[in-house]
């Protein structure tokens, strides 16, 4: 089985505080992986270190056994490493269209196109047109995001970072706060993600994870507690303890 | 070797001088992530109020420094509460924008009022010449500000570290938010520390007249030496906004004294080889999040 | 397949001429042969204007705030003044674009100090680089004239045809060229997908590094472009009024040209040239009442505009010229203001 994304011995601090211990993960490629924990776990740290935003203080994050641990956020994308965000940082006062189109113009090494129109590449726009159909998007591409409802936001959200190809993708907490009526959308959006795409989920809803992922490992103050299927997770006692009960009264 | 002990007492002098004038924007910056161009201009003002007082009525030089500092807080905090406070949650550009405005106004208000050329405080004579220590002359009036200067960084220090207010304050600039959460009235600890430090700007501004010079344009002349000061130093603490004026004041003295040539680029070459280091400051956290 | 089609049109929308513009450069045009007894403020107002445009590039597009944008205008001022005063290049339009690069080549380098660390680092960087080169150009007064400034530069014709002429007729049409050019290849850089990736990352530098958008290297290039515009508007100055002296690296001219842009509006390039007709009419009307404080009565404004609001001002600004532009071409053709450029 290839590893798609691992890291061996991650470690981060702030201050004194040790928010990410001896963290040694295994992703394995087509995996639908889910890490969770409780509030506080440092599940955030860990995804911040992952995507590059946080530089840890020892160990190593390897992308299909390539060392990523020094590199810059937008080469760790173009590598094949995504990711979508928990709270909502999309473009307010962009369009869909151009949402995407940011996304796919870097993929496809034109961003830097200084001399051209948007909208005059056929590749490009084919793409476009693809991804926003996909997520039911194209009825509103023409819309600011900061003006649709929140389940199409969240959909913009997962699209964005499938435009970048990935074929790692973090997604940080898709569902959190969109309404009932569009979580529909959502989980099945997430459901239809291609099989070659290697998934980690960051999630609260438990639901969402014994529904999802076929391995989960649990974070608890900033280290590995256990790790298995979701059966053998939801089975054993420590993780009930820590964080299952924690759940079971919300 | 004296002359070398001169210089580096002149330039402590003169980099103490800059910690009284720029510590208070350091605070403000940390606590509110303002950024206010416009504190040399109450750094004017007091030097303005220091030298009427005086020049023209007559008062002894050091009783016309406590009004300096109480006429330049009153000045802050009246701004503060009309203009200032509708600005903290404005985006950087509106804050430079406004605090640029501020600065123009006050320079061409003091040029109509005062004119435009460099005014003199007329200082006691015990303040005049040298004193010879070990060989080393000493300035009285630079002895003074060291005097003066060290005595407030120590009180300062205290003040943040021994009492309640400062606690408040400590806690206020680490995350105001928090602060908030825990009961603490951010904008009256502020609203308070705002005018201490214009009060301080002020009284850095009468110091400075004798050394800097005082004219209508001593905002604009020295708005980098502040900027220098907050950015190389950080606001999460006074130590390291003192150790950088510190460390631009003797660069300074040095670089116009030993490379008079090159003197005034001294301080812009330290400025960009500490970026180029550490380009966030060279003290913990830089001022602005 | 219509759905690609849309995605094409759509993208494309945002680059059309819309009728306003259309409108703008034709009144430009008209004034320029409206008023002839009035060619060296026009001159003054294009120049501004472009210089203004290249703090916009920047400021309204890429979110850098600077304090010394004078200084790449100054370094266009003096190369364009210094390789006329030695004749190393007499042909005014080659001069122009040397000058321009010169100025480029200098924010290239400076855009590595630029781009690091927060507002307040940028707000120093800026301002220090151009008091630097102020005091430079000061020390080395056997080059740059010092305090006097280049004394006795003569302008050759333009493409060896057209003499610059004591009413500033030729200057005045050339500016306006000049200007014209750039803009059309400024409306082309933000209309790009490079344009796009500036806005994304004035709006959230981190969230456009998730997308893949190399954020350093995006902000060098934009701040050389801008540095490029910045000394070829310095370059007009010395070509058009053959001066060029210290206070073209001043902060009064950083900190006017701020308030050139900000009348006008951040982030639609329009801003700049609105802003600079507004800030001259400004400064006529100041000027006839208190003629040496000025200095009082660009603060009072700044703070005005502060307080009163930005967004709020532009909308003023644009009131007139809309509602003219309604009433010919409908509701659809009227000019916007971008709104939330937040910190």
């Amino acid at each position: 089985m290839t590893i798609a994304l691992e890291t061996r011995g991650l470690e981060k601090s702030f201050g004194g505080l040790r928010v990410t211990r001896d963290l040694s993960l295994k992703v394995v490629q087509g995996a639908r992986h889910a890490l969770i924990g409780p509030n506080g776990a440092g599940k955030t740290t860990v995804i911040n270190q992952l995507t590059g935003v946080l530089t840890p203080n020892g160990g190593r994050i390897l992308l299909e056994g390539y060392d990523i641990t020094g590199l810059s956020v937008h080469k760790r994308v173009l590598r094949g490493l995504s990711r979508t965000f928990q709270i909502n940082q999309l473009y307010a006062d962009l369009t869909p269209l151009e949402t995407i189109g940011l996304a796919v113009s870097e993929r496809m090494g034109r961003g830097g196109d200084w001399w051209r129109r948007m909208g005059t590449r056929n590749d490009v726009n084919a793409e476009i047109s693809e991804i926003l159909s996909r997520f039911h998007l194209l009825d509103v591409m023409t819309e600011l995001t900061s003006t649709l409802p929140y389940g199409k936001q969240r959909l913009l959200e997962i699209a964005v970072a499938i435009a970048a190809r990935p074929r790692v993708l973090l997604l940080d907490e898709p569902a959190a706060g969109v309404p009932e009526s569009e979580r529909h959308d959502i989980l099945a959006a997430v459901a239809a993600l291609p099989r070659e795409v290697t998934v980690l989920l960051i999630e609260h809803d438990m639901d969402l994870v014994f529904s999802f992922a076929d391995r989960i490992s649990v974070l608890v103050n900033g280290g590995l507690l256990t790790e298995g299927a979701p059966d053998e997770v939801a089975r054993d006692p420590q993780v009930r303890a820590v964080y299952l009960g924690e759940t079971t009264d919300v | 070797m004296a002359s070398i002990l001169t210089n580096l007492f002149d330039g402590v002098a003169y980099g103490m001088l800059l910690f009284v004038l720029a510590c208070g924007l350091a605070v403000t910056l940390g606590l509110m992530n303002f950024v206010n161009l416009a504190h040399g201009a109450f750094a004017m003002a007091g030097g303005y109020i220091c030298a009427v007082l005086v020049n023209q009525s007559g008062w002894p030089f050091f009783a016309a420094l406590p009004l300096a500092f109480v006429g330049s807080a009153v000045i802050g905090i009246a701004l503060e509460r009309t203009l200032y406070r509708h600005l903290y949650s404005r985006s950087h550009l509106d804050q430079v924008l406004f605090s640029i405005g501020l600065v123009f106004m006050s320079v061409a208000a003091v040029d109509y009022i005062m004119g435009s050329s460099r005014v003199f405080i007329k200082l006691p004579a015990a303040l005049e010449g040298q004193i010879d220590l070990f060989g080393v002359g000493i300035g009285r009036y630079r002895l003074m500000i060291v005097a003066i200067c060290g005595l407030l960084t120590l009180a300062l220090q205290l003040i943040l570290a021994k009492t309640r207010f400062g606690s408040r304050l400590r806690a206020a600039v680490d995350d105001p938010r928090a602060a908030i959460g825990l009961g603490i009235n951010v904008p009256q600890v502020f609203a308070f520390t705002f005018a201490f430090g214009c009060g301080l700007a002020g009284l850095g501004g009468a110091l400075s007249a004798e050394i800097l010079g005082l004219d209508p344009y001593f905002p604009l002349k020295f708005m980098i030496y502040f900027l220098i000061v907050v950015t190389v130093g950080g606001s999460s603490s006074i130590t390291g906004p003192f150790l950088a004026s510190l460390l631009l004041g003797i660069a300074d003295v040095a670089g116009k004294y030993y490379v008079p040539k090159v003197g005034p680029f001294v301080i812009y070459t330290v400025m960009i080889v500490i970026l180029l280091w550490r380009p966030n400051g060279l003290f913990g956290r830089t001022a602005a999040r | 397949m219509t759905a690609l089609s849309d995605v094409s049109t759509h993208a494309m929308a945002s680059a059309r001429w819309r009728i306003s513009e259309v409108a703008f450069w034709v009144l430009a045009l008209a004034c320029a042969f409206l008023f002839p007894s009035r060619y060296l403020i026009m001159t003054d107002i294009v120049r501004l204007g472009l210089f203004a445009v290249s703090l916009d590039l920047i400021l309204g597009y890429a979110g850098i705030v600077s304090l010394g944008h004078a200084a790449f205008f100054g370094v266009g001022a003096y190369s364009a003044g210094l390789l006329a005063l030695h004749g190393i290049i007499n042909e005014p339009v080659i001069a122009l674009v040397v000058a321009g690069l010169v100025a480029a080549v200098l924010g290239f380098l400076t855009s590595f100090l630029v781009i690091r660390g927060v507002d307040l680092t940028r707000l120093m960087v800026t301002l220090g680089i151009a008091l630097l080169l102020e005091a430079l150009a000061e020390r080395f007064s056997d080059i740059t004239g010092g305090t006097d400034g280049l004394q006795g530069i003569e302008m050759q014709p333009i493409l060896g045809r057209f003499a610059f002429d004591m009413f500033g007729k030729t200057g005045l049409f050339y500016s306006l060229i000049v200007l014209f050019i750039l803009f059309l290849l400024a409306r082309r850089v933000v209309h790009s997908p490079f344009g796009l990736s500036l806005r994304a990352i004035r709006n959230n530098p981190l969230r456009a590094a998730a997308i893949g958008i190399p954020v350093n290297r995006r902000l060098i290039a934009v701040y050389t472009l801008a540095a490029f515009y910045a000394g070829i508007a310095g370059a007009l100055f010395t070509q058009t009024t053959a001066l060029a002296s210290l206070d073209v690296f001043s902060f009064e001219r950083s900190a006017d040209l701020m308030l050139v842009l900000v009348i006008g509006g951040t982030g639609y390039l329009y801003g700049g040239l609105i802003g600079a007709v507004v800030f001259k009419m400004l400064q006529e009307l100041f000027q006839s009442i208190t003629p040496q404080y000025w200095l009082f009565w660009i603060g009072l404004v700044l703070v005005m505009i502060v307080m009163v609001g930005r967004a709020r001002i532009h909308r003023w600004v644009l009131f007139v010229p809309n509602l003219i532009i309604r009433q010919c071409a409908g509701r659809k053709a009227a000019v916007t203001v971008p709104e939330g450029d937040a910190p």
